[in-house]
């Protein structure tokens, strides 16, 4: 069975309520999900080589937060979350990412984040999923976290503080995840922000080989244990940054664990 | 009101069939209007229309009589859209109306890249933003809304209606996929709702009968992708870059459309409808895949 009849059977087998034509209410379409995760499968698989630890922390089913660190100039490690999600995962579960805007806002790629569920990072779409018991997965620390350099690919630098506050208002567990070795695969010495704003980006990230294209280094994904928090999502900032803290220090263990492993 | 327009055609007749007896006034003849249905040839505006009011003290006024082809000047639809639901208001007030369902869009909302989905109804209207000819459909809807406290006398419904599809083959989504070849904007592809007319037919009488009030989303099965809806109503989309799009409009055969309104082949408005469903226990028959067959059965 080539990875594509394997990731097309797993398609088949998401719990979504796709209708007759293969799309569910919020517009993402099994045609579009072969393609899309398939092309992120193949590079997971025969590429970066990812291997996925503690993937039984992850529920079956059921509302649940992904909250990890970015690593690397750009957001493959997403794509490889994705892939893990649908390939280690049995039923197997589509992640939905929060993307930037100016995604939805690019031709084709506005086409093809909306029908595999990569929606635009909105509070109401958060929600929205969360409510039809879906899996979010966010990176708390944005593009901020894409622009790490080589250097600092262990670090993280400060979580936004939204996730826990839709967490608590949606009472949804939160699954910690450390990503290794993105900074390996896109090592990035200098961003433009001036070259980012011509092409529509945040940045663009130079590597030793000039171009953003990652090297096929091999990258790891550990899964820690849901954290659940009680409150409603309106405490005081105060109440709210200590929940983060506790979410962002599972992230760094996970991280040193996975380096330990490495 | 606007009841010779297609879609109303079939309010009207479905009010009739439950027992109620119908008023009509449009400027537009219905010559072949069936017997329960009276309809006045009057412009809303004017003072005769006033008269119909005054005669027959209808108990309820279902205003449909809003222009939303935006190939009719904005100066017009100013007059016609806000004048005629001003009209509406007053006269309902004056001749002791209990209850007005003003018919809106779901286009209130507007569409962006940074627009969600599953709008609902204490969002702020939006759709100015990228499409300012909207203005006057916006206008009536925040007007109409403040009879909710400016005539608390009045029983007052504002339903934000998504598209319909059906025989009268009338309608902004109807209008776009006339022809065998659906122009789309490269690289995008939004979600559309849309509702069978008979459905819609069937919520506009549900509120009537149930007369819920304040603000309500209408919509009816899940949204589809437009190219999913052009190509199951047998058409074939034609993708074209925006910018080439942006210069076609209103030639070689192409609609002829403001650029703001290339937004919405861009990106979805979608609406939650789940108050409406509650207050009125309104539930579509006719799903999202019947509904583009029967309207592929009819031709392009």
């Amino acid at each position: 069975m080539s990875i594509f009849d394997e990731v097309g059977e797993r398609v088949d087998r998401l719990e979504l309520g796709f209708n007759a034509l293969g799309v569910d209410k919020f517009g993402v379409s099994k045609r579009h999900l072969k393609i899309f995760l398939g092309a992120l499968a193949t590079l997971s698989r025969f590429y970066f080589r990812v291997q996925a630890h503690g993937i039984e922390n992850v529920p079956k089913r059921g509302r649940a937060m992904l909250i990890g660190n970015h690593s690397g100039g750009v957001a493959f490690d997403g794509g490889m979350v994705l892939a893990s999600m649908l390939l280690d995962m049995e039923p197997p579960r589509l992640a939905h990412a929060m993307v930037e805007k100016f995604l939805n806002a690019t031709p084709i790629a506005s086409q093809w984040t909306a029908r595999t569920g990569q929606f635009v990072g909105l509070p109401e779409h958060a929600i929205q999923l969360l409510e039809d018991d879906r899996l979010l997965m966010v990176f708390p620390e944005g593009a901020r976290g894409t622009a790490k350099l080589y250097k600092e690919r262990f670090s993280l630098v400060d979580f936004g503080t939204g996730f826990m506050r839709l967490a608590l208002q949606t009472k949804t567990p939160i699954v910690p995840f450390g990503f290794i070795g993105g900074g390996d695969a896109l090592p990035t010495f200098h961003n433009s922000k001036a070259l980012g704003k011509l092409v529509g980006a945040p940045y663009v990230p130079f590597t030793p080989w000039l171009l953003p294209v990652p090297i096929p280094a091999k990258l790891s994904v550990h899964y820690g244990e849901p954290l659940r928090f009680e409150g409603t999502g309106n405490e005081e900032d105060s109440v709210i940054i200590g929940h983060v803290e506790k979410v962002k220090e599972a992230v760094r263990a996970l991280i040193e664990k996975g380096r330990g492993g490495a | 009101m606007g009841i010779a327009g297609g879609i109303a055609r079939q309010v009207a007749l479905r009010l009739r069939e439950k027992g109620h007896e119908v008023l009509g006034i449009d400027r537009r003849p219905w010559r072949d209007a069936p017997k329960g249905v009276q309809v006045f040839e009057l412009d809303l505006r004017k003072r005769a229309s006033e008269d119909v009011f005054r005669r027959h003290r209808p108990e309820a006024v279902v205003h449909m009589a809003t222009v939303t082809s935006l190939v009719v000047p904005g100066e017009e639809r100013y007059r016609i859209n806000l004048g005629g639901t001003r009209a509406v208001f007053e006269h309902s007030q004056r001749y002791g109306v209990k209850h007005v369902v003003f018919v809106g869009r779901h286009t209130y909302y507007g569409a962006g890249p940074d627009s969600p989905m599953y709008h609902v109804e204490d969002e702020a209207p939006h759709a100015l933003e990228h499409f300012p000819e909207l203005s006057d459909l916006v206008a009536a809807d925040l007007f109409a809304s403040t009879a909710l406290w400016r005539m608390p006398e009045l029983t007052t419904t504002i339903l934000r209606t998504c598209y319909t599809l059906g025989p009268s083959r009338q309608g902004t989504l109807a209008s776009f996929l006339r022809g065998k070849r659906v122009p789309v904007v490269l690289g995008y592809d939004p979600l559309f709702q849309f509702l069978y007319e008979a459905d819609f037919a069937e919520a506009v009488v549900t509120t009537v009968e149930k007369r819920p009030k304040g603000v309500f989303n209408v919509a009816g099965p899940p949204p589809l992708p437009l190219s999913f809806i052009v190509r199951e109503t047998g058409r074939t989309p034609v993708p074209v870059p925006e910018p080439l799009l942006t210069r076609l409009l209103g030639r070689f055969g192409f609609p002829q459309l403001p650029r703001g309104a290339l937004e919405h082949l861009k990106y979805p408005v979608v609406v939650d409808d789940r108050a409406f469903r509650k207050a009125t226990g309104f539930n579509h028959e006719v799903d999202e895949l019947e509904t583009l067959r029967r309207y592929r059965a009819l031709g392009a």
